[in-house]
């Protein structure tokens, strides 16, 4: 199944799919700009790689210093930074390199603790799309990727649906695209991911526990450009959902 | 998992978000020397350097600290927690504190890291790598947060004796610094950082944290069993 968190006429309420739109519990039916969409799922820590697609990490080669032999590169953002479904993110002035990143969020379902890849599956309660923004005029190389590269309120886009896991047969056959104003951008695979989910759950059980709520963003493939104020960026995973996010300028936040 | 009963302590119920402040003590990069202006850094920190401490890292004081079966100690980072009290975006230095509830002890641990580049998150966020407590006091009884004593004792050895003063940005600084960018809830709890020059406990030791006018948070160190 797949559920929404929306908030309309005064309270939130869970949705679902309907050809017109949106259905409420409750019975209504909207069309999807009729609401406001939330995150799909209550997010607790919010864990996101680095470079773990092979293609990605071909194309920022020139500036690394590792290489996808090491340890799965691994940051954590803050839940402040979560947006839902077509929402705006706010592009500061001062910046001249802001890009999307499509990723496959994987949203744990049941307590991890040091769980094996050949387990780790049954810790999944589902996914959803995220767009993971970066500000690479901020980077610095301290503790990186800083949180004012990748932490920034706005900057962790979540939704629009949570998909329950078991309607999600082959987590690593999905294609992954990027639209900016109805140019296709960016198109991935996630069976180009150099750490796999299970891998992941066996990495990071292995010292932090991981609860229900817990969400692993799972990188992003090749093909990260600039992104300007007025565009509309469309992130979407093929069964899982397509994002809509619109960039935003200073002004509108009274800057 | 340890019990999380700070979670409900006056004067605020925390979030559960904790940011930590790193290298916000000017020793820190001196101790780097020419370093800091090296490949892979190239230049000193301009904004903040922070770190999420995540919940599963949250403990309260009396939880238990573990090693890791391949590490010989942990970096006991005492530092001055601001808990928020109201939605905190992009303070003015003048009113940073007026946003602070107040403040509590907090214990940024971590397995010791040569690298500030691009440590491993399983230095720092490992489960019970962030006691907190054992109480919030409320900012009132605080005269100045940047002027407070800092003890760490190892059993009952003094280990390290700083203050919270002299940092690259001070409470309302750091507060201003940091909500340009986030915006803290009630409840967040944001470090000022710890002292240079951690001290390193050990499995069989009692970590004791002490700041000024906040109480004692106090964490048994032992060795975590293997798998």
């Amino acid at each position: 199944m797949k559920t929404a968190r929306v908030a309309y006429g005064g309270a939130i309420h869970t949705a679902y799919e309907h050809a017109q739109g949106v259905r409420l519990a409750d019975g209504r039916v909207l069309p999807e700009s009729a609401v406001v969409w939330l995150p799909p799922f209550d997010v607790g820590t919010i864990i996101a790689l680095g470079l773990n697609y092979a293609d990605h990490v071909k194309e920022l080669s020139k500036e690394l210093t590792v290489t996808t032999k090491d340890e799965p590169l691994v940051f954590l953002k803050g839940p402040g930074s979560v947006l839902g479904h077509r929402g705006q993110t706010r592009r500061p002035t001062d910046v001249a390199f802001m890009h999307y990143e499509c990723e496959l969020a994987v949203i744990i379902g049941r307590t991890a603790k040091r769980v094996k890849a050949g387990h780790a599956m049954a810790h999944v309660a589902g996914y959803t799309v995220c767009n993971d923004y970066a500000f690479r005029d901020y980077l610095e190389n301290w503790y990186r990727p800083n949180l004012r590269v990748k932490s920034r309120d706005g900057a962790t886009i979540l939704g629009p649906w949570f998909v329950d896991a078991a309607e999600v047969p082959d987590p690593h056959d999905l294609t992954l695209r990027t639209h900016v104003n109805g140019r296709c951008v960016q198109q991935g695979h996630t069976s180009n991911m150099v750490n796999d989910i299970p891998a992941l759950i066996e990495y990071l059980s292995e010292f932090m526990t991981l609860q229900p709520g817990d969400v692993i963003l799972t990188g992003t493939p090749e093909g990260v450009i600039n992104v300007n104020v007025g565009d509309e960026v469309v992130t979407e995973i093929d069964g899982i959902g397509r994002q809509i996010n619109t960039i935003a300028g200073d002004d509108i936040f009274g800057r | 998992m340890p019990a999380l009963p700070i979670f409900d302590f006056a004067p605020y119920r925390l979030s559960g978000t904790v940011y930590d402040a790193l290298l916000n003590d000017p020793l820190d990069l001196a101790s780097l020397g020419e370093a800091a202006y090296q490949s892979p850094y190239k230049m000193p920190p301009k904004a903040p350097v922070l770190c999420v401490k995540p919940r599963n890292t949250l403990a309260g004081t009396g939880d238990t600290l573990r090693i890791p079966v391949d590490q010989e100690a942990l970096a006991i980072g005492a530092t001055l927690g601001m808990v928020i009290g109201r939605t905190a975006c992009r303070v003015p230095v003048a009113r940073a504190l007026d946003y602070i509830a107040g403040y509590t002890i907090v214990n940024n641990v971590s397995i010791p890291h040569d690298s500030h580049y691009r440590p491993a998150i399983r230095f720092m966020a490992r489960d019970g790598f962030c006691p907190i407590g054992p109480q919030v006091v409320p900012a009132a009884a605080i005269d100045n947060p940047d002027a407070l004593a800092v003890r760490v004792f190892l059993d009952d050895a003094v280990a390290q004796t700083t203050t919270t003063a002299g940092r690259i940005r001070p409470t309302a600084e750091l507060l201003a610094a940091v909500t340009d960018f986030m915006t803290l809830q009630p409840g967040d709890i944001l470090t000022l950082g710890a002292s240079h020059g951690a001290p390193l406990a050990r499995a069989g030791q009692r970590v004791a944290l002490e700041i000024e006018g906040m109480g004692r948070l106090e964490n048994p160190v032992v060795a975590e069993p293997a798998a």
